[in-house]
């Protein structure tokens, strides 16, 4: 399309759904409700339909200014849109899994007393987030990075009325406040050097510099303060932490936030500023390890967890890890295609889990669960689906993205590809490991119905057994199982590579360039990790099947005989513990003992108060003056008199 | 025959201080009221005095003046001395407190 | 010859007012205020004001002070009580007199140079005065005969019986708390 593409309605009618629901959203009858919130999300998604539709390479990138912002002397900043491959796609994902999830939450949130709330705040976390995908500057990028935090604070907390939601949710944005803080940074330190914030801006200053291989300079350190703040949003070492508490959310918003669009804008905003990582290898290394680790580290806290919801969370974790991963070895491309599967699969896995919740009464342990593929066959077959993405059999869709970060990350480093094998193998084996405990074997739980429902929801149902969830929520559970087994086609043949290319191709030098290097060369040894890849997946669903399904005493045995490590990692190795004792403890007993005791107290209110109570004591001690006794009254006039007789007479006599 | 000016000052001065002594010191409201008229006559003196060396004869006038003043405000005082003392049976200033706190 | 008359003026004077602090009695303080303006009726005569002298003795003397004496033996009043505040007054009173005393007259005597006061330095005589107080001083003379009236009108006001006591027996009696406040006085 030649002609100006709107892009700014796509973010604002999400807002406008919000509003309306929000402000208007009690008094409003329920189908009033859904049918607003539904409207103006699916308004957004056929926008974006209609965009990627016309969109053309070669007249990519689309620029759309709003209105301007902030003019301060040289600096400025305005709100502008931005249109290229990389946005296209997050585009699509955003808007398409986001609609799919608002179908679904109708469904699932029916007989929330919170329903309207609930929808407007969907609608509000996907304005914030298309603000951050579409946003031509870095400070409006801020502006949505920020603004999926308060969503995301508001969704976890959706219950607010129990107190590990709200906790949950105060802890969410608190440490997504610490990643924020090293992004600020980040933009401070381009702000001075290069001026703007804006990306074309930006990345024309950086452009010509050269990469700064001799260690830490300018470009290094904004790349590793820019990672601290993905590592908050996007919950990678050492900021992971928030992410298997928010769980205590509904399960819409974990599939919509923590797994498909949310936790991706740190990878996102990497991909985004790779003309600043491409010439920072320190910087790109720290990424390459950080993910890596957090991969491998998630996925062994996964094995052992025994709440649905927490293994998918980890798994997400671990997920997000790979993404990382690619982009550490520049691979930017292969880690965006990963974020797209993974937003297909990860959110059908999520929602199927929300399906199996809703159907077994609110249960959330695995090991109560258990033959459900007899009582939900239309979830277990797409959770099914899902379940074989994420392992990375082939052909699904999971296979070919994973492939593809692993086949990079061993052009890099051997030890990165190892390191993801044994992961995947991991993340193959507890994902089977969830299969298993859910669907096989028989069921094992409390007859339905006694308990109604999970948390707030009201159900009656009349018979004990779980049951499938209603068409509302199972159509979108469809379409996500359709796509994760077709949406890894994209990337046959580098197809999604070269869409994406001139997107990525500003790397400096030949080392870290896209492409061009690897596949030509090493045809045969591309063929032949994809096969590790995939007889690596099928490893762990053997393995899975035998302590799962076959033999179901190995489990048991094996965790009695590791002991310790078998506890550490059920614990999760403790890091909430560690966490608590190192940072959180002290500096809340330092407020409370300095700043509120010591300065609080001591200083402001003891200024005020003992303010007050001098000049009680000041009148209390003037008030003699008036006694009502005469002689004393003659005795303060002589007194006067006396001082302004000696007064005059010091003066007459100097 | 002359003396200096400040003898009769310092007599004067005197005068004053045994005046305000008084007042503070004794209980009677009539003699506190005397104790005043005592600080009159020394301040009399003194203008007196003054008139005598500046040969100004309008520090006598002020000596005309006060003395009426001083005789207006003994009638005033003594009268309301008599309706205290009506009131209040006592000639104590100490117990002529009844604006105490 | 001034200064000895000066001096002995002086000390009747002092001798006076210090008699007035000591006395107990308020006649005997009265008396001793007669004295003090009798003698310093002499110091003016030294001086030359011999109309100031003369109104000095007839109006002070014998008509304020004699009013004084009336109210005292109207109202009858007795002699003060010693109290511990009268004791602490005379211990600190007498040395308080000296020592204002002495600072006075260091006062003027180091830090000045007096002029010196001839004897009969002022032309006192009735006529001079006459001239300046009906002429240059006629408004304040006027103010004055007004202020007088006032006083003279206040005074029997003030004084005058309240009509309840005209009538002792058909009377109401005082309010209440008048008479809680006058019985709560007298018991003090």
């Amino acid at each position: 399309m030649t002609e100006n593409p709107n892009l700014w309605l796509i973010p604002v009618l999400p807002l406008a759904g919000a509003a309306i629901n929000g402000v208007f959203g009690r008094e409003l009858p329920k189908k009033a409700i859904t049918a607003i919130a539904l409207g103006f999300c699916g308004a957004a998604f056929l926008l974006a339909l209609k965009i990627a539709l016309g969109f053309s390479a070669s007249e990519a990138p689309y620029s759309f200014e709003l209105a301007p912002w902030i003019r301060a002397g040289s600096f400025q900043a305005d709100f502008s849109f931005y249109l290229d491959q990389l946005s296209l796609v997050m585009l699509l994902v955003v808007t398409g899994v986001g609609f799919l999830i608002h179908i679904y939450s109708v469904g699932y949130m029916a007989d929330d007393h919170g329903y309207y709330r609930f929808l407007s705040y969907l609608n509000l976390f996907m304005f914030f987030m298309l603000t951050l995908v579409l946003a031509k500057n870095y400070l409006l990028m801020f502006i949505g990075w920020e603004g999926v935090g308060l969503a995301s604070y508001l969704l976890i907390g959706f219950w607010f009325t129990k107190d590990s939601a709200a906790a949950a949710g105060k802890k969410a944005f608190i440490v997504n406040r610490i990643g924020d803080f090293g992004f600020l940074i980040a933009l401070f330190l381009m702000i001075q050097h290069f001026g703007s914030l804006d990306f074309t801006r930006v990345f024309a200053a950086v452009q010509p510099l050269q990469p700064e291989i001799a260690g830490t300079g300018l470009l290094t350190s904004i790349g590793l303060l820019l990672m601290v703040g993905a590592a908050g949003k996007s919950a990678q070492i050492p900021l992971y932490v928030w992410l298997p508490d928010a769980m205590e959310g509904p399960t819409p918003v974990s599939a919509l936030i923590h797994a498909a669009t949310m936790v991706t804008a740190g990878v996102y905003m990497v991909a985004r500023s790779h003309v600043i990582f491409e010439r920072a290898p320190g910087a790109l290394t720290v990424v390459a390890v950080i993910g890596t680790l957090t991969a491998l580290f998630a996925a062994t806290i996964g094995i052992a967890q025994t709440d649905i919801k927490k293994v998918l969370a980890y798994s997400t974790v671990s997920q997000l890890g790979y993404m990382f991963m690619a982009c550490g070895v520049a691979a930017f491309s292969s880690g965006i295609f990963h974020l797209m599967t993974h937003a297909f699969f990860k959110g059908l896995l999520f929602l199927a889990a929300g399906s199996v919740i809703h159907g077994v009464g609110g249960e959330q342990d695995m090991r109560k669960m258990g033959g459900l593929r007899t009582f939900m066959p239309w979830t277990f077959g797409t959770m099914g689906i899902a379940t074989l993405a994420i392992a990375g059999i082939p052909p699904l869709a999971g296979f070919w993205s994973k492939d593809e970060i692993l086949g990079r990350a061993y052009q890099a480093n051997p030890l990165y590809w190892l390191i993801g094998i044994v992961t995947a193998f991991i993340t193959s084996f507890y994902m089977f490991r969830l299969m298993y405990m859910t669907f096989g074997g028989d069921y094992r739980g409390a007859p339905v119905g006694g308990t109604h429902g999970h948390d707030d929801h009201g159900h009656e149902h009349g018979h004990g057994w779980p049951h499938e969830s209603p068409w509302v929520m199972l159509g979108p559970l469809v379409v996500l199982a359709i796509l994760s087994v077709v949406g890894g086609f994209v990337g046959i043949g580098g197809g999604f590579e070269h869409f994406m290319a001139p997107v990525f191709q500003t790397a400096p030098g030949s080392e870290l360039a896209e492409g061009a290097g690897g596949e030509a060369a090493n045809k045969g040894l591309e063929y032949l990790l994809m096969g590790v890849s995939a007889t690596i997946a099928f490893a762990g669903w053997f393995f899975a099947y035998l302590f799962y399904s076959r033999r179901l005493e190995l489990p048991a045995r094996i965790a009695a005989s590791l002991g310790g490590l078998y506890r550490a990692v059920a614990n999760k190795y403790y890091v909430d513990e560690l966490y608590g004792s190192l940072f959180v403890k002290p500096l809340v007993e330092g407020s409370t003992a300095i700043l509120w005791k010591g300065i609080d107290q001591g200083v402001i209110d003891a200024t005020v108060n003992n303010a007050a109570d001098e000049a009680r004591h000041v009148s209390d001690n003037v008030r003699h003056m008036q006694s009502g006794n005469l002689r004393s009254y003659a005795g303060w006039v002589a007194a006067g008199g006396a001082v302004v007789i000696a007064y005059m007479v010091w003066i007459g006599v100097r | 025959m002359t003396i200096p000016l400040s003898c009769y000052l310092i007599l004067s001065g005197i005068l004053f201080i045994c005046g305000v002594l008084g007042f503070l010191i004794k209980r009677n409201i009539i003699t506190i009221f005397m104790s005043i008229e005592l600080m009159l006559n020394g301040v009399n003196l003194s203008f007196v005095a003054f008139a005598a060396q500046w040969h100004a004869l309008s520090g006598q006038m002020f000596v005309f003046f006060v003395m009426v003043v001083a005789a207006a405000e003994a009638a005033v005082g003594l009268a309301i001395i008599i309706a205290v003392y009506r009131t209040r049976e006592t000639l104590n200033v100490d117990q002529v407190n009844l604006l105490k706190l | 010859m001034h200064l000895i008359l000066f001096l002995f003026f002086g000390g009747i004077c002092v001798a006076g007012a210090v008699n007035l602090l000591v006395q107990r009695h308020p006649i005997n303080s009265a008396l001793s205020l007669v004295v003090v303006m009798a003698s310093l009726a002499g110091e003016y005569l030294l001086l030359g004001a011999e109309f100031v002298a003369a109104i000095q003795v007839i109006v002070y003397a014998g008509a304020i002070m004699v009013l004084f004496i009336f109210t005292i033996m109207l109202l009858n009043a007795g002699e003060e009580e010693r109290s511990k505040g009268s004791r602490v007054a005379i211990l600190l009173g007498v040395p308080g007199v000296a020592i204002g005393s002495v600072l006075v007259a260091w006062t003027l005597l180091r830090h000045s140079n007096t002029p010196w006061v001839p004897m009969f330095a002022l032309p006192g005589d009735p006529r001079v005065i006459a001239r300046l107080l009906f002429r240059d001083f006629l408004l304040p003379f006027e103010v004055t005969s007004v202020l007088i009236l006032i006083a003279i009108m206040g005074a029997v006001v003030l004084a005058s019986k309240p009509e309840s006591a005209a009538r002792p027996s058909t009377a109401e009696p005082a309010p209440r708390e008048i008479r809680e406040l006058v019985a709560s006085g007298k018991e003090r």
